[in-house]
């Protein structure tokens, strides 16, 4: 008899994907500014580590919290014992009026709609559940994120069918686009409960525009289906930019929000980005419908937010002059971050998708370093990257793009240094890839294209290296060690 | 077109069940010394708050932790990113010597083969869905933990099929049982994955004897099934006999050679109870299957452990003085206050079955019954909870086959509140025991059952009253 459960043994959770290699890599050599200038260079991680200093700042000048303290007292137990799924109300309040000033407070949240949950990954799933049976699919614009692909279909047995979008118009969604994945799905006999987008969009770092939301809306009206809207990345648009549109907003201002499809579009959101807390693990699902609601509340039990965490968070998120400072700031640097990014990337002669105004990410196009239009080939860019360049970037295939050449570059999780190092390390590659391939954009195939040689003793060289600095990391610990008896530590 | 899912719509998370209601009047009216002191005192809530002050003691002496902070410096950034699966590493090595110290030392726990997830209540889940499809099934021996219902079967599609444990012999498992429960199972057309067992149990309060460990290790060699182990009262074990938990049984038997049972073995563990810290959402599986942990791992993703509580509680566990003095501490106060609920139920005439651990006890109402029927057991439990003002769990919602046992909890109030509730119990039964069919009771259960007979630890009413049956 079969031990395991099919979920347990397959590879569904997406985790085997030539993707992680690129992850594998950094982990055995990691870039490090003073000890190993030389590893590779992490740009595929969607951190925001830009504004901690302020978070630090507000945490130092308010020691209660963390504390379990409240005006001076103890609340320490009532903190433990507080499972209650409905969650900490403090919390939830402080949460939505959070969300509405990312909005610019165009749209108003009720905390009675919003459910806790460990972590977006938690909430996208648990509204699989709530919204979609085992074989039922939802609609997702490509590109998307990878960890959707084990996030909403893992557990669920949910189905994604993909709404390909192309560069010819900056990758938007058209109406076309949304009809063609919706017959794609019936041709596959699969049932489509709704489409789930992500606002600002990640890997493409854009927010929607108007036009988008009204034919999503437009779609999910005539078929009469869900829209799930993850918001997780809303308080990341740069500043002086096109601001954020939530679907709410435009709802609202159409007056939607006294229809009935009113109640089938929900938001997802987490602290994860915006603040740079993945490790806290909140996460929200924002319903109009009471039953959803219900549901995904009972749901969240399988994934509380740890009341420790709520708890301090409520303070912070309800310190207004904090929040407003922070918003502001905080898109400040990103803007700042992603304009060196891109510089960077005019210096080296690859461009990216302009539209980039959201996200801790930019979509960058290498197309024109293929040596043909092939997802092979850009599985081959990418593994030089990786190993030649030292930068861990995210090649389009894994979020499912439909053209060739595209990658997605982080920005946000590094420091201005090591970002300027990327960039000059990109440079110097496009400038010896060009050379030995010339300067020619290739779009036809070419078998017989010789790779570039010059790589192979570099590689050679840099893992030697390495090598030998991991040596003498080691040698140099042993010595303390050793001098540490001689002097009788 | 259906707009939700049948998980959406329906009420397999059993939250509908009358059940609730108490909660729900407890809600609406809940005791307070001062401020409310008739209302409704909570005693179906199994949480343990007899140690808060020790925690208190130790967070009070290491502001550190509290502040995220290691040796002054601030940790706030690693943490704040901190999301990596595997688990904080310094946590899990003070859990798995945590759980070796609960148990004496008799076992040892490696770990990596221990995955983190947001309380027991997500473990539970993901250990179904690694180890069985939708429309299989497991096999819990009854009475069991109600929030199983939702836990095990709601979003994994998986059966429960109840192994029926009886009064006759203190609701020990059977080897007998286990048998006939895999045969309904299997009239049923449902396949056996396995079966789970809480050890100590909730909601009898007992910890497996090594006969009844036996009997699920034949069951699960000759089945070829799993066995999950609930260990989650494992630090609540204030009596004899001591814990003994389902490893070192497998470990004593020497199976673990001949067959590849030990990769079958899952235990399943939390904070919540040992140390009264549900809130905080720590949960655990351990495994000795790498299949297992490598999808568990992933599946943890759906409920990670905050960073910020993984680096406060490693902190914690690591004070290995403050857990020596915490177990034991709290170990003697749950004895102590156990045995004001036992003897304060004896001077009202009622039984309580043996226990030596939990937060409860599995109370013996039987004789308060109009008649020996579920029905008879919900009126009675909507009486105590009506007109006695106490929230207490009827057998029926923890599936036992028997009227008239309901689960009472001791550790989620204050010795004074419990007094207060003792002496409800106490007027209440000198009221009820004048009721006319009690007589009628008495003789229509040894007719049923004529092999049942009062079992030794339900103390015969008449030993220790003044009254005459009749009076009461």
């Amino acid at each position: 008899m079969k031990l395991l459960s099919r979920k347990a043994m397959c590879n569904t959770h997406g985790q085997d994907s030539s993707y992680f290699l690129g992850w594998q890599e950094y982990e055995n050599n990691p870039f490090d500014e003073v000890q190993n200038r030389n590893g590779i260079i992490q740009m595929g991680l969607a951190e925001n580590q830009l504004s901690f200093d302020l978070l630090e700042s507000w945490l130092a000048n308010n020691p209660d919290v963390a504390g379990f303290k409240r005006d001076g007292n103890s609340i320490f137990r009532e903190l433990a014992l507080f499972q209650d799924y409905h969650g900490l109300p403090s919390f939830k309040k402080a949460l939505v009026e959070f969300m509405a000033e990312i909005r610019g407070n165009r749209v108003t949240f009720d905390p009675s709609r919003i459910v806790l949950t460990a972590g977006a990954t938690s909430a996208n799933e648990t509204l699989m559940f709530c919204l979609a049976e085992a074989g039922e699919a939802f609609l997702l614009p490509t590109p998307y994120y990878p960890g959707f692909d084990r996030d909403l279909k893992w557990r669920t047995g949910a189905e994604i069918v993909p709404i390909h979008c192309t560069s010819s118009n900056g990758f938007q969604i058209t109406a076309s686009a949304l009809e063609e994945a919706y017959q794609e799905a019936e041709k596959r006999n699969l049932r489509v409960k709704g489409v789930l987008v992500t606002n600002p969009s990640n890997p493409l770092g854009t927010t929607m525009t108007r036009n988008e939301l009204n034919l999503l809306i437009k779609f999910i009206t005539a078929k009469n289906i869900h829209l799930i809207s993850d918001e997780i990345y809303s308080g990341t648009v740069f500043k002086h930019s096109p601001r954020f549109v939530s679907v709410m907003e435009v709802l609202k201002d159409r007056d939607y929000d006294k229809t009935e499809v009113w109640n089938r579009v929900h938001i997802v959101y987490s602290l994860s980005k915006d603040l740079g807390l993945p490790g806290f693990r909140v996460g929200a699902i924002y319903s109009n419908d009471d039953m959803v609601v219900a549901a995904a509340t009972k749901m969240s039990s399988f994934g509380l937010v740890s009341s420790q965490t709520q708890y301090l968070l409520s303070a912070l998120l309800s310190d207004k002059k904090f929040t407003k400072n922070y918003i502001s700031e905080n898109q400040k640097r990103l803007g700042k971050r992603q304009r060196m990014l891109v510089m960077g990337l005019q210096k080296a002669g690859i461009s990216w998708l302009e539209s980039n105004n959201a996200g801790l990410f930019c979509w960058v196009d290498m197309r024109h370093l293929l040596h043909s239009n092939t997802f092979e080939e850009e599985m081959e860019l990418w593994k030089k990257i990786v190993y030649d360049v030292g930068l861990n970037i995210s090649p389009g295939s894994s979020c499912h793009c439909s053209e060739p050449g595209w990658f997605r570059v982080c920005f946000a999780n590094m420091s201005e240094a090591t970002l300027n190092l990327a960039m000059q390390r990109l440079t110097d590659f496009v400038a010896e890839y060009s050379t030995a391939n010339g300067h020619k954009r290739l779009h036809h195939s070419s078998k017989n294209s010789k790779k570039t040689s010059l790589t192979l003793p570099d590689k050679w060289l840099i893992r030697r290296l390495n090598w030998i600095r991991k040596i003498q990391k080691w040698l140099s610990r042993h010595l303390n060690w050793i001098e540490k008896i001689q002097n009788g530590c | 077109m259906k707009m939700l899912s049948r998980k959406a719509s329906c009420d397999s998370h059993g939250q509908d069940s009358s059940y609730f209601l108490g909660w729900q009047e407890y809600e609406k009216n809940p005791y307070h010394e001062v401020q409310n002191p008739n209302g409704i005192i909570q005693m179906g809530l199994a949480e343990n708050q007899l140690s808060f002050d020790l925690l208190e003691s130790w967070l009070a002496s290491n502001t550190d932790a509290l502040g995220l902070k290691r040796n002054g410096r601030s940790v706030f950034r690693e943490l704040a990113l901190f999301q990596d699966y595997h688990g904080f590493p310094a946590f899990k090595n003070e859990l798995v010597e945590f759980m070796a110290k609960l148990r004496g030392y008799k076992v040892a726990f490696d770990p990596n083969k221990l995955v983190l997830m947001a309380g027991s209540t997500s473990a539970n889940e993901i250990l179904m869905f690694c180890l069985a499809e939708p429309g299989e099934a497991f096999l819990l021996p009854t009475p069991y933990y109600p929030g199983f219902d939702r836990d095990l079967k709601w979003r994994t599609g998986v059966e429960i099929v109840p192994i029926h444990c009886s009064s006759s012999n203190d609701f020990r498992i059977t080897a007998c049982a286990l048998e006939e429960a895999y045969q309904r199972a299997q009239k049923l057309n449902l396949k056996v994955k396995g079966v789970l067992v809480t050890n100590p149990s909730n909601p009898l309060g007992s910890t497996l004897n090594r006969d009844e460990l036996n009997h699920l290790i034949d069951f699960a060699i000759k089945k070829e099934v799993h066995i999950i182990s609930d260990e989650i009262y494992s630090g609540t074990v204030f009596d004899s006999p001591s814990f003994i938990s389902i490893t070192e049984a497998v470990m004593e038997k020497h199976v673990d050679h001949e067959t590849d049972l030990l990769g079958r073995i899952h235990i399943v563990y939390s904070l919540s109870k040992d140390l009264g810290l549900p809130g905080f959402r720590v949960g655990m599986i351990y495994s000795n299957n790498e299949t297992v942990v490598a999808a568990a791992t992933k599946m943890s993703s759906f409920g990670l452990v905050s960073s910020q509580t993984q680096f406060l509680l490693s902190n914690m566990l690591s004070d290995k003085k403050f857990t020596s003095k915490y177990i034991k501490e709290n170990q003697r106060r749950l004895k102590k206050r156990k045995d004001m609920l036992v003897s304060g139920l004896r001077s009202a005439g009622i039984g309580c079955a043996k226990s030596n651990a939990g937060l409860f006890c599995w109370v013996d109402m039987r004789y308060l019954l109009r008649s020996d029927t579920f029905e008879a057991e919900k009126e009675l439990w909507k009486r105590i909870l009506f007109e006695v003002g106490l929230n207490i769990s009827p057998g029926s919602s923890c599936h036992c086959s028997e009227p008239g046992w309901f689960r009472v909890c001791f550790a989620n109030m204050s010795q004074e509140t419990l007094k207060v509730a003792i002496r409800r119990i106490e007027v209440f039964a000198e009221s009820s025991s004048s009721a006319s069919g009690r007589e009628n009771l008495s003789h229509q259960r040894s007719v049923r059952n004529s092999r049942r007979s009062l079992s030794k630890w339900v103390f015969p009413i008449s030993s220790y009253n003044d009254h005459e049956p009749a009076d009461r």
